[in-house]
């Protein structure tokens, strides 16, 4: 009876990205996009992140940001996906691992790279056991800031992912 | 010797102008294994390898440290084998050998990094990657089963090596390192602002812990005494990210039992918190704000009562969480037996948080040695014996209440005042801090070493779970593969905190 009488936890869509719009516009193939459909599989690849960005990627699911509504999913296996969803400066550690997994990924395919530390290394750069960030080993279509992004800024760039210019 | 007692958490160097003999180390190693000391951390540095430990009722932590300089030391591991891993990295990081260890193997160096021994010699490496021998499993029809270190769900990366037989595990043996970055070497020289955003950065998942620890070990070394209202603070949101993690653990064990509606309203209830904790202290998980000398955010009255509301209108909406997992059987199908750790294995491996205690070992960081303001709070530590995955996620339900009851305390009695006290560079040569600061899944070591400037010369922060890995393998043994998902979500080690 308390379903009847309270509204959902579900919340309206965030805006979209410009500036993640805008970085997407020129690395994008739209040809690829017209073959995909409006669905993405997401694989995601710890590449050596503190868990941080793990646990805003994982709020993602809750009922609050309900990420299944927009056809994003997380799969199981690179081999499933249509985007990497990479965090972590890149350890070299993990580095073979990232590049496998990027290689198991059927062609065509994104690269999202979450989180500060995603882009360059972040405040582990300079270590000798980080490699940099996700673009020094795999191509990256698209950089999610932030330490950690929040769950809106998460779903903002994957949106922008799914509506990039030209569309569909 | 450093000492870390329940009233005073100064330590001023003593340990590294004392150091022990090579007789007298061996003596601490032989205690450990007789149970009668409890291994708190073993690490390295330049010159010498220290070891923390504690006796009995954890009242006291002492540092003591071993000069090497033929790069070798008696091995502790021999004798205990909650120190083989701890060995295994020293060896990596410093090339200081530990003399008599049974695993020769490397740990965290998996070959790939530019440099070997990279706090010790740096010998340059061509990081083409080493072999790795798993530990043999022998016998009629077993199979392997490897995972890792890429997972299928969204978490952290590690490599397991199950033998079976059938669906029974035989053995099992992790691998890790995989998320190694290097802390140590980055802390070394770093100012102790950036050294404080580094320690909340060695495991997302705690970083008030980790924040708390390191703060805590700096204000130790420097003899500052932070504000009241500070202290206050930082217990309150150290119990919301106990909160926040027990609410996502508890969901997700359920979920690994394929009882999704508890990870739903566990994940609604979790979301809540990390929301207020936003609203309140000005990010979802806290980073940063928790800092040497203080906290670097004050409570309005406002988000105080948003905080007050939270904790009020969790109790009910938990209470009836807790009934469904109770009273489902299928789920008690799955968590009762299984994963048992036995408790004079959590006692001999000095397991904290919620699986010593669910495996009957009475310890909280917050209880011994005690640290303010948990002093004047009141609270019960629950404890169970059972040790199966069961009594680790009813450890972890009683823990939630007890922090839910620890906000209201602290809001109730929040002390006014500053909330930041500059923290002065000690005119010493060296000062040296430690600290045991007691996060979700168990006490986090902090050793802290300044320089005169006030930048640190060196900063260890030892993870709960370099104790609780290994457990893991132990209670998965006998259980089927099936069940490992259960097993390792009731544990929920850290990668990363681990890895470092």
């Amino acid at each position: 009876m308390r379903g009847l009488a309270s509204p959902p936890l579900t919340e309206a869509a965030p805006a979209r990205s410009d500036i993640a719009t805008a970085e997407l516009a020129e690395k994008v193939d739209g040809a690829a996009r017209r073959r995909l459909g409006r669905s993405l599989s997401i694989r995601q690849v710890d590449a050596g992140s503190c868990n941080g960005c793990e646990l805003e990627i994982h709020a993602l699911n809750n009922a609050f940001y309900d990420l299944e509504r927009y056809g994003l999913r997380f799969v199981a296996s690179p081999r499933h996906a249509d985007v990497l969803l990479v965090t972590g400066p890149v350890t070299a550690n993990m580095r073979e691992a990232l590049q496998r997994s990027w290689t198991a990924t059927p062609d065509p395919k994104w690269v999202v790279a979450v989180g500060d530390c995603a882009l360059d290394g972040g405040i582990f750069k300079d270590s000798y056991a980080v490699v940099g960030g996700v673009g020094a080993v795999v191509p990256v279509d698209l950089h999610i800031r932030g330490c950690p992004p929040t769950p809106t800024a998460l779903l903002e760039g994957l949106l922008a992912l799914l509506e990039a210019p030209g569309g569909r | 010797m450093a000492e870390l007692t329940a009233t005073r958490t100064v330590a001023k160097d003593a340990a590294l102008s004392q150091p022990l003999d090579a007789p007298r180390w061996q003596e601490f190693g032989e205690d450990l294994a007789a149970g009668q000391k409890t291994l708190v951390d073993l690490w390295g540095d330049t010159d010498r390898v220290h070891m923390a430990v504690t006796g009995p009722g954890h009242a006291g932590i002492r540092v003591v440290s071993l000069l090497c300089p033929d790069k070798r030391f008696p091995s502790i591991g021999r004798t205990h084998p909650p120190a083989i891993r701890l060995e295994r990295a020293v060896r990596d990081l410093y090339g200081i050998e530990p003399e008599g260890l049974p695993d020769q193997r490397p740990w965290l160096d998996h070959g790939k990094w530019p440099v070997r021994q990279p706090l010790g010699k740096r010998t340059a490496s061509a990081a083409e990657g080493d072999r790795y021998s798993f530990l043999p499993a022998e016998g009629d029809g077993l199979h392997q089963i490897p995972v890792g270190p890429v997972h299928a769900g969204i978490i952290e990366p590690g490599h397991f090596r199950f033998t079976a037989s059938g669906e029974t595990v035989v053995r099992l043996e992790e691998r890790l390192g995989y998320v190694h970055k290097g802390i140590d070497s980055l802390m070394r020289g770093a100012s102790i602002d950036t050294a404080a955003r580094l320690a909340g950065r060695v495991s997302g998942d705690s970083t008030v812990a980790y924040a708390t620890a390191f703060a805590r070990a700096v204000e130790a070394a420097l003899g500052v005494t932070i504000s009241e209202r500070a202290l206050w603070l930082r217990a309150l949101m150290a119990e919301l990210e106990r909160i926040a993690n027990h609410l996502g653990d508890i969901g997700a064990v359920c979920n690994d039992a394929a009882f999704a509606l508890m990870h739903a309203h566990c994940g609604v209830l979790r979301e809540q918190v990390l929301r207020q904790a936003a609203a309140a202290f000005g990010h979802r998980l806290m980073m940063d704000r928790v800092v040497p000398g203080g906290v670097a955010c004050d409570l309005t009255p406002e988000d105080a009562d948003g905080l007050r509301r939270l904790a009020s209108e969790i109790r009910p909406r938990f209470r009836h969480l807790v009934a469904v997992y109770e009273n489902t059987a299928s789920l008690q199908d799955r968590t009762v037996g299984t994963g048992k750790l036995v408790p004079a294995l959590a006692q001999q491996f000095g397991a904290g948080g919620y699986v010593g205690r669910a495996s009957g070992r009475e310890h909280d960081a917050r209880k011994a040695p005690g640290y303010a303001p948990y002093d004047a709070l009141a609270f019960t530590v629950p404890v169970l014996s059972e040790g199966d995955v069961n009594a680790r996620v009813w450890i972890r339900i009683r823990e939630l209440e007890q922090s839910l009851g620890l906000i209201d305390q602290l809001l109730a009695r929040l002390p006014a005042g500053p909330v930041v006290t500059p923290v002065i560079a000690s005119s010493e040569a060296l000062a040296q801090g430690l600290a045991l600061v007691e996060g979700f899944r168990g006490d986090i070591f902090c050793c802290v070493r300044l320089d005169a400037g006030g930048g640190v010369e060196a900063c260890r922060l030892r993870d709960p779970s370099w104790f609780l890995w290994p457990l893991l393998e132990a209670v998965i043994e006998g259980n089927i593969v099936a069940d490992f998902p259960l097993c390792n979500k009731s544990f929920n080690c850290s990668y990363s905190g681990h890895d470092l």
